[in-house]
């Protein structure tokens, strides 16, 4: 089985400052990668590359291929790349203008649906996809400012699910969640990744070692050790690996 | 920025400084105790001009006010001679044109404070957010100069009659093209509003979470739909402030409104006719009120224009402060 998205010499920078220091490592489909690393080592400007959303910020930029399905996201149209490579962020950002119906709705709107039926049909499976529905029945209408901040990130889930994107990015899901519901997103991450490519960016170790079936170590922008995340956790090749994933230093 | 809404501003300030000054009670050494209590002092000051404004407005309108009431307000004959006094001519002209300079200054700022927040190169916006500063510094009286002899033989000669040929059917844009007007003072007012409105409004856009617009980027949204759909609705309650605001100043401009708009006290439903607006009556009439009852009119005016304006202003700050509130609630999500 060959990648669903291959790095090859990937550098990134923010104006002079180089974040990313030619990394190269391989995907694999139906498979949740965790990425680890120290705060700064640029795991987020990583993941941010896969789907072109690094290049937003003023002064940003890139070097190196990022190929899915074997061509160059590069080449390819930023917004075709960014429907097709979902992401999911810190922060669980919804709309606060938008009722719960209208976030899910929203990115298909965008794709040009139009046919409430449709729209309605889809919302729903989502919402029950992510275990939703039961908890917003009856309010989709209403804003989502009512919902505690594990649904709110669930809803974003969902937002991104109903357009039916290839891979799935996460950066830090859960850190903004207490232990129940991040358990419940990690759930939801092992049932995803049936259908789903799952890169997440974590800073909990133990998450990472439940959830994950392969490992990057990122310190300082390059790429220290990658494998199955069972040899990256219980024999760790690098010294450097070792000392982060046992705590003792960065 | 007017009187009211300085004071406004200074007040609403005065009361949250004042309100921590009170509650802070680490100072003990007595130095420490009388500069605070001083500090106190002055936010109450400016809190008490206010006040001492409105009342005085009410005590020099008594006359006018016990003798015609609320009947003034939609009373249209004004005549000093015969001392019969109703302000609506005045209170249309300014409303009308205020109207007209909110719907003409509103799309270009709204466009213009997009721009500047979401579209121009770092350094572009630093140029344009200073220039669209400057022009809010030029004084009323060089605008007014403009507008009567720059604007309005414009208005007159190509403008106005273009209009009446091809919108002419419209009430709005019949009668002879006079070129000082209630179109005139609209424009005018509107090229005055646009700066303030623009850079409120961009420092509303600006406060919008770069997370708001990353998720829908993330979706393979255009920039333009990342605006419309994330943008404009997060920041809706602080648009309508900054638009308040606008409304605030136009209704308090005074010289260069005086200077276009013709002042004659009809209520004619063509942006073409001259009109009169509340603020140019008191300036034209204020040194020639030899009668008391004339006089206390002209301030009754002046106190229903104080009213406005605050009301104006005060819903103005609330809609921005909502917001205020609104992002750092989201921000606890985070």
């Amino acid at each position: 089985m060959t990648g669903k998205i291959v790095v090859d010499e990937l550098f990134a920078w923010y104006d002079d400052r180089e974040v990313l220091k030619g990394i190269s490592l391989e995907i694999k489909a139906n498979r949740v990668t965790a990425i680890i690393g120290p705060s700064g080592c640029g795991k987020s400007t990583f993941i941010r590359c896969l789907n072109r959303m690094h290049e937003i910020v003023p002064g940003a930029g890139t070097a190196g291929k990022v190929y899915l399905d074997g061509r160059d996201v590069y080449a390819l149209n930023p917004i075709e790349v960014r429907r097709r490579v979902g992401m999911i962020f810190q922060t669980p950002n919804v709309f606060p203008a938008m009722s719960i119906f209208q976030n899910v709705a929203v990115g298909l709107a965008l794709n040009g649906w139009r046919r409430r039926q449709e729209l309605h049909s889809t919302v729903e499976k989502t919402l029950s996809q992510v275990g939703l529905l039961e908890e917003v029945a009856g309010r989709l209408d209403q804003p989502a400012t009512g919902l505690s901040s594990g649904q709110l990130q669930r809803l974003c889930i969902a937002r991104t699910l109903a357009v039916e994107p290839e891979v799935l990015l996460m950066d830090e899901p859960c850190s903004a969640l207490d232990p129940i519901a991040s358990f419940r997103i990690e759930e939801l991450i092992r049932e995803l990744k049936q259908k789903y490519t799952i890169v997440i960016v974590t800073h909990n170790m133990q998450q990472a070692a439940r959830i994950s079936d392969y490992t990057a170590f990122l310190a300082q922008g390059e790429l220290i050790e990658y494998g199955s995340t069972p040899a990256v956790f219980i024999n760790p090749k690098d010294r450097r690996t070792e000392s982060y994933i046992t705590g003792r230093s960065a | 920025m007017d009187p009211c809404a300085c004071c406004l501003r200074a007040f609403i300030f005065g009361g949250v400084f004042g309100g921590i000054l009170i509650t802070t009670n680490r100072a003990t050494y007595p130095g420490d105790t009388f500069f605070r209590r001083l500090t106190i002092l002055f936010a109450l000051a400016l809190f008490l001009l206010v006040l001492v404004m409105a009342f005085q407005l009410y005590r020099e309108a008594q006359p006018s006010l016990q003798r015609f009431g609320w009947p003034f307000v939609w009373g249209r004959e004004w005549d000093p001679v015969h001392e019969k006094f109703g302000a609506l001519p005045y209170i249309y002209g300014t409303l009308v044109s205020t109207l007209l300079a909110l719907a003409l200054a509103g799309p270009i700022s709204l466009g213009a404070a997009v721009y500047l927040a979401e579209f121009a190169p770092r350094r572009l916006k630093a140029t344009l957010a200073f220039l669209v500063d400057l022009l809010a510094g030029i004084p009323g009286i060089v605008y007014g100069l403009w507008g009567s002899f720059v604007l309005a033989p414009f208005l007159r000669n190509c403008l106005e009659p273009w209009l009446g040929k091809y919108l002419g059917f419209l009430p709005l844009f019949q009668g002879p093209p006079f070129g000082i007007g209630l179109l005139a003072a609209g424009i005018i007012l509107a090229i005055m509003c646009i700066p303030v409105m623009t850079a409120v409004t961009r420092e509303v856009l600006e406060v919008v979470p770069a997370g708001q617009r990353e998720a829908l980027l993330a979706f393979g949204a255009t920039p333009w739909e990342v605006v419309r759909l994330a943008v404009l609705p997060y920041a809706r309650e602080g648009i309508i402030g900054a638009f308040f605001l606008g409304l605030g100043k136009a209704l308090g401009e005074t010289l260069a409104v005086t200077m276009v708009i013709g002042n004659r006290p009809e209520i004619s439903l063509s942006l073409f006719s001259p009109a009169h607006s509340m603020t140019s009556v008191i300036v034209n009439e204020f040194a020639q009120a030899v009668k008391a009852i004339h006089l206390a009119a002209l301030i009754h005016i002046g106190l229903l224009l104080f009213g406005i304006t605050l009301l104006v202003n005060i819903i103005a700050r609330l809609l921005i402060y909502r917001l205020g509130r609104k992002v750092s609630r989201w921000k606890q999500v985070e």
